[in-house]
């Protein structure tokens, strides 16, 4: 009998190995490894079909093909799109190449990005300003005038700053997949295209809403929040609701005792899982309307966590780790037996610090 | 019994009556007193008199206004997360058609509150601000209140007027790439 499980891949990405299995891309391969080793993703996203490979954020070099055929790839690859084969040798930031490849995509997205940071509701869960700050520089050297749009209202609670817009084709994905017709598309070639609906036609889906947590930059904002408040001074907040339509699965934002949005919930990698209903996000914002399952785990390196206090909060483990790896055990070799002391319990000369063992996740 | 060699032999002696009168000391202690008495002296007559506290003192908050006068902030809450006090709120509102001369962004802060009985004056919000709209006067100081509901500073008493500018010639000050001056983007 064979065995009909699928044989597993083994990638090495920075040269840690994982298994994978067939059909996975590298980019997929690396965030089963975590958040250290995966590349940064502006376009690609995991729940929306054919997403993916615009951006060019997700670059690696592939350093070994596969086992049977050791040759690198000639020019760097989007991981995204590039399915993983067995033996397959990756280098994502162990490789200046790729550094300088990705240096230079923040600065081509950033060309025409208006920087308008303080004044965009987006600031703070950007996937852009996450990249930039990773990767970008404090100067630009473009010196022609940016491109211009006007604000544009999508229906009566989106609005479109196309001058934000990177066209990750994100929301394009989104409104196909959630309409029948093809009603959300980008118009126009080159520096000139522009994220449309057909005729300035609304989008009248009951999910259309998604299209805001779906962007990556503050391009496609919720009127109904417009303003209102700085992300890091609300509160994110899990909650559900029995809805006919979605899942009802959402993070409210509070601020004080007043929800001043209603969100998809995200993953780690800033991914819907689950899209919700207009009516769950535009309509209903009363504590009276949800039923209140506790704090959203917000990462400790997120700007929304500044200044909230809280005494599960999760710290970085980075320090843990680092005195794990210096810890020196000492070499006492006295003999304890000859000192009349009282003996003490084993425990207290345990060889390791408590505080250096990994916390158990 | 003597048990060192260094013990020394005091005489109790009375004094006679010119000893007795300490009239050098008493000449010495009096000269100093005059000589003082006719020396510049340190002290400033504060709150008349008010010394020069240097360029890169730590006082009043103000909000600027740009050349044309119209409010630089644009309540982006960068001052407040960086406040280690929490001594700064703010609300932000769109900036409506024909306040364009009010207010430099397409948002502004409608109310913006500091309380300065939470302020340590540490000078994070001047930094933190990309607009470069706060900023702690050299020359001015946060006067000293009496009742608690005088500490909260609202728009009114922080933002710049016209004909009182807060001017700090400090070179060191770069305008980041953010400022609308410098990347010439219009929103």
């Amino acid at each position: 009998m064979e065995d009909t499980k699928p044989q597993l891949l083994t990638v090495t990405i920075d040269g840690i190995a994982v298994e994978v299995e067939p059909g996975t891309t590298i980019l997929q391969a690396a965030r089963k490894i975590g958040p250290d080793v995966a590349p940064p993703a502006m376009c690609y996203y995991q729940p929306l079909k054919g997403s993916g490979g615009k951006c060019r954020a997700c670059l690696v070099r592939v350093a070994a093909g596969s086992a049977k055929d050791p040759r690198p790839m000639p020019k760097l690859v989007a991981s995204c799109l590039t399915a993983v084969q067995d033996g397959m040798v990756v280098e994502n930031t162990t490789n200046p190449q790729v550094i300088d490849a990705r240096n230079g995509i923040v600065e081509f997205l950033l060309l025409n990005h208006p920087l308008d940071c303080p004044v965009c509701d987006q600031a703070g869960e950007c996937d852009l300003q996450n990249f930039a700050f990773d990767h970008g520089k404090a100067t630009t050297r473009y010196e022609e005038d940016r491109r211009t749009f006007e604000k544009k209202d999508i229906g009566p609670y989106i609005q479109l700053h196309m001058t934000r817009c990177i066209l990750c084709y994100r929301c394009v994905y989104t409104a196909d997949q959630i309409t029948e017709k093809r009603v959300h598309g980008v118009l126009g070639r080159g520096d000139a295209s522009e994220i449309g609906t057909y005729i300035e036609k609304a989008i009248d889906n009951d999910f259309s809403g998604n299209v805001i947590d779906v962007c990556p930059v503050g391009a496609l904002t919720d009127k109904t929040y417009r303003f209102k408040n700085r992300v890091w001074f609300t509160k994110p907040v899990d909650a559900h609701r029995n809805c006919p339509t979605c899942s009802g699965k959402v993070t409210l934002w509070y601020r004080g005792d007043e929800v001043i949005r209603v969100t998809a919930r995200k993953n780690e990698w800033n991914e819907v899982t689950e899209f919700i209903c207009n009516t769950c996000r535009f309509e209903t914002k009363k504590t009276s309307d949800w039923i209140i399952e506790g704090p959203t785990k917000v990462s400790r390196s997120s700007v929304i966590s500044a200044n909230k206090y809280r005494a599960d909060l999760e710290k970085p483990s980075f320090g843990k780790r680092l005195a794990a790896a210096e810890y020196k055990p000492i070499h006492d070799e006295r003999d304890m037996s000859q000192l009349n002391i009282q003996q003490l319990p084993p425990e207290r000369f345990a060889k390791t610090l408590p505080s250096a063992v990994e916390p158990e996740p | 019994m003597q048990l060192t060699n260094r013990a020394k032999q005091v005489s109790n002696k009375e004094m006679t009556l010119a000893e007795k009168m300490y009239l050098p000391a008493v000449v010495g202690g009096l000269a100093i007193t005059i000589k003082h008495f006719f020396r510049k002296k340190p002290t400033i007559q504060y709150p008349e008199v008010k010394k020069y506290l240097g360029p890169i003192y730590r006082g009043h908050h103000v909000l600027k206004r740009d050349e044309q006068g119209r409010e630089r902030c644009t309540a982006c809450g960068l001052c407040a997360v960086a406040c280690p006090a929490e001594a700064i709120s703010m609300v932000a509102a769109e900036r409506k058609k024909g306040e364009e001369a009010l207010y430099r962004e397409e948002k502004y802060a409608a109310v913006y509150e500091i309380n300065m009985l939470r302020c340590i004056f540490c000078g994070l919000c001047e930094e933190a601000c990309p607009k470069q709209a706060v900023y702690l006067r050299h020359d001015r100081m946060v006067p000293v209140f009496l009742e608690r509901d005088e500490v909260i500073y609202g728009k009114d008493r922080l933002v710049e007027s016209l004909d009182d500018r807060y001017i700090r010639k400090n070179s060191e000050v770069a305008t980041t790439p953010t400022e609308p001056s410098l990347t010439r983007s219009t929103t």
